[in-house]
């Protein structure tokens, strides 16, 4: 019988502000142990938090890119619990009266056949602000452990999505898509290794049309690698223990990455009773209408939006035009190119997604680093189209500039790299080489056509590979009929 | 609605707090007094009123992203009973 896997996924986003979001610390990651810890941080007797502006309005700007409603109203609420790295013994986050209400995310997934995808709409059920704990160390203190205080009130949006994935591949489509999405719109680092965008995945096992099965949560993934692992190797454990005859107990478990298998955390009964209530320390937020348009006034072209106007008006394929929306410096990479070449998008994104990615991957860098500029790329990619050089010229060309920079007309110039588009001279070349080699003529005209192969080599040879070979084949062709 | 003896516990439990069976009665005795309080509150018609978050009917002020705070560990951590290389200390915690 047939298993079908629900997952639902909680990602934490850490927001991009300068400061924390009830405090006036700096959030900057690295810094020496709680030196950008303040009082409201430490939760010393009689302080307040004031709320951040610029970690609301990033959480508007989310909440329009992803369709959602706006609370003109919401409120924070006090979840309550005890550990070291939370001082206050409670977390300000909010409860019933999140920010962000209802939106959606359209993703891509990729499926077994390389190259192809299918499109799915995954349901966001909300999106809430709240604020970081700090960091336990639980090493090397003779028993103890050591707090560093410094996380603690980063702000974080939460944004939880329904049970709508099936798979641990659209779970990861999911998860790179808002993650591609939160650095487009620019309110969050995505920085994975410093626990910038952190998923939650809550899996449960059905059969197909039956009602949800009982979900454990895997906590903390921080790569898109362990997020499928983990759900892959969860999905495996619920469906083996539920075919011996077994039940699964909702908990929350823990992915070792190190064994590849999920764990279930040791915890309390109550642990979950969180006993949420408004926290009085805050009053609720505001936000009018007039503030939200001025937040969608600075909201990008989105991602899908450009998707869709990639394939539609400069014909690229579904692929192409997803992998250059990957991230908002690769789109603006590509659009820049292409305004150097205007009517050549295939040729911008062959060279790009080809030539291009591949030196990058090869030195680690990324579209920011390239030390090729969109004008010499496209200054390039205009001698391709124009028939000055050849493709195999243009990637000496490449080579150049990616190397030793310069003007692409100059490399062309001073390489002679030119392809040889003169008509007089290529027919005296294929001339020559008729006369040298009667015998393959003889064959040719005689019906054997694959000779014709050793005279385009020839040819080309001839030429140094500079004859542009549509032309050459052209003349070839026509001199060998006879 | 009723609170039983064991709710009092269970809260206690919950918020960390001691409590003998003496405590436990005397505060289940005042918390039943309060739950009335909050009965004869739940009886008065409130449809048609948004339910408020707080006291005051007033919104949140907003502080602009501007770091302020600058370093004062050691001034904080002077009042810490163990530190050590800047990290504040507490018995082990381990889940």
């Amino acid at each position: 019988m047939q298993w079908e896997i629900v997952i639902g996924l909680e990602i934490h986003t850490q927001l991009s502000t300068s400061s924390k979001i009830f405090s006036g610390a700096s959030t900057a990651f690295g810094a020496e142990p709680n030196t950008q810890a303040c009082a409201v941080d430490l939760a010393l007797p009689g302080v307040l938090p004031v709320l951040n502006r610029g970690a609301v309005e990033r959480a508007i700007k989310f909440g329009l890119a992803v369709g959602a409603h706006i609370a003109p109203r919401s409120v924070f609420s006090r979840k309550n619990y005890f550990y070291p790295d939370l001082p206050k013994g409670y977390q300000i986050s909010q409860f019933d009266l999140p920010i962000v209400g209802q939106g959606s995310l359209t993703i891509q997934v990729p499926t077994a056949t390389a190259g192809q995808t299918y499109k799915k709409v995954v349901r966001l059920t909300r999106a809430h602000l709240e604020e970081d704990a700090g960091k336990s160390l639980h090493e090397d203190f003779h028993g103890m452990t050591g707090i560093d205080l410094n996380r603690a009130g980063t702000p974080l949006l939460e944004i939880v999505s329904e049970p709508d994935m099936r798979s641990a591949a659209e779970a990861v489509a999911y998860a790179k898509m808002l993650h591609t999405l939160v650095r487009w719109i620019g309110i969050c680092d995505g920085n994975m290794q410093e626990g910038s965008f952190r998923c939650d995945a809550n899996v449960s096992v059905r059969r197909p049309g039956a009602e949800l099965g009982t979900r454990r949560e895997i906590k903390n993934l921080n790569s898109f690698r362990f997020l499928q692992q983990a759900i892959e190797y969860e999905a495996q454990w619920q469906i083996d223990t539920l075919e011996n005859g077994g039940t699964i107990q909702q908990a929350t478990v823990l992915f070792n990455a190190d064994i590849g298998e999920t764990r279930a955390m040791r915890s309390k009964e109550d642990a979950h009773d969180y006993r949420y209530f408004p926290d009085p320390d805050l009053l609720p937020l505001a936000i009018n209408n007039e503030w939200i348009e001025q937040v969608r006034g600075t909201l990008p072209e989105l991602p899908l939006s450009k998707q869709a106007r990639y394939v539609a008006d400069l014909g690229l394929s579904v692929y192409d035009a997803d992998t250059l929306t990957s991230s908002r410096e690769m789109a603006d990479f590509f659009e820049a190119t292409l305004n150097e070449v205007p009517k050549e998008a295939k040729l911008c994104a062959n060279w790009l997604m080809g030539d291009v990615s591949a030196s990058l991957n090869r030195e680690d860098r990324d579209i920011t680093q390239c030390p090729i500029s969109p004008v010499q790329l496209g200054g390039m990619l205009k001698r391709i189209a124009d028939g000055t050089i050849s493709n195999a010229a243009a990637k000496e060309v490449f080579k150049i500039l990616w190397s030793e920079g310069g003007t692409p007309d100059t490399i062309i110039e001073t390489k002679g790299l030119k392809q040889m588009s003169d008509v007089g001279a290529m027919e005296a070349m294929v001339d020559e080489i008729i006369a040298a080699n009667p015998v393959q003529v003889a064959e040719y005209r005689s019906g054997k056509e694959k000779v014709f192969g050793f005279f385009v080599g020839l040819a080309m040879k001839a030429s140094k590979g500079k004859a542009n070979p549509t032309q050459m084949n052209e003349i070839l062709k026509r001199k060998l009929a006879g | 609605m009723s609170l039983s003896i064991n709710d009092v516990y269970k809260v206690a439990r919950l918020a960390r707090l001691g409590m003998t069976e003496q405590e436990a009665q005397t505060a289940h005795a005042q918390l039943l007094t309060i739950f009335g309080l909050i009965a004869e509150m739940q009886a008065v018609d409130t449809n048609g009123i948004a339910p408020m978050s707080h006291a005051q009917d007033i919104s949140q002020r907003l502080r602009e992203d501007v770091v302020t705070e600058h370093n004062q560990r050691e001034l904080f951590q002077a009042a810490a009973p163990q530190i050590k290389e800047g990290l504040y200390l507490v018995p082990q915690v381990i889940e």
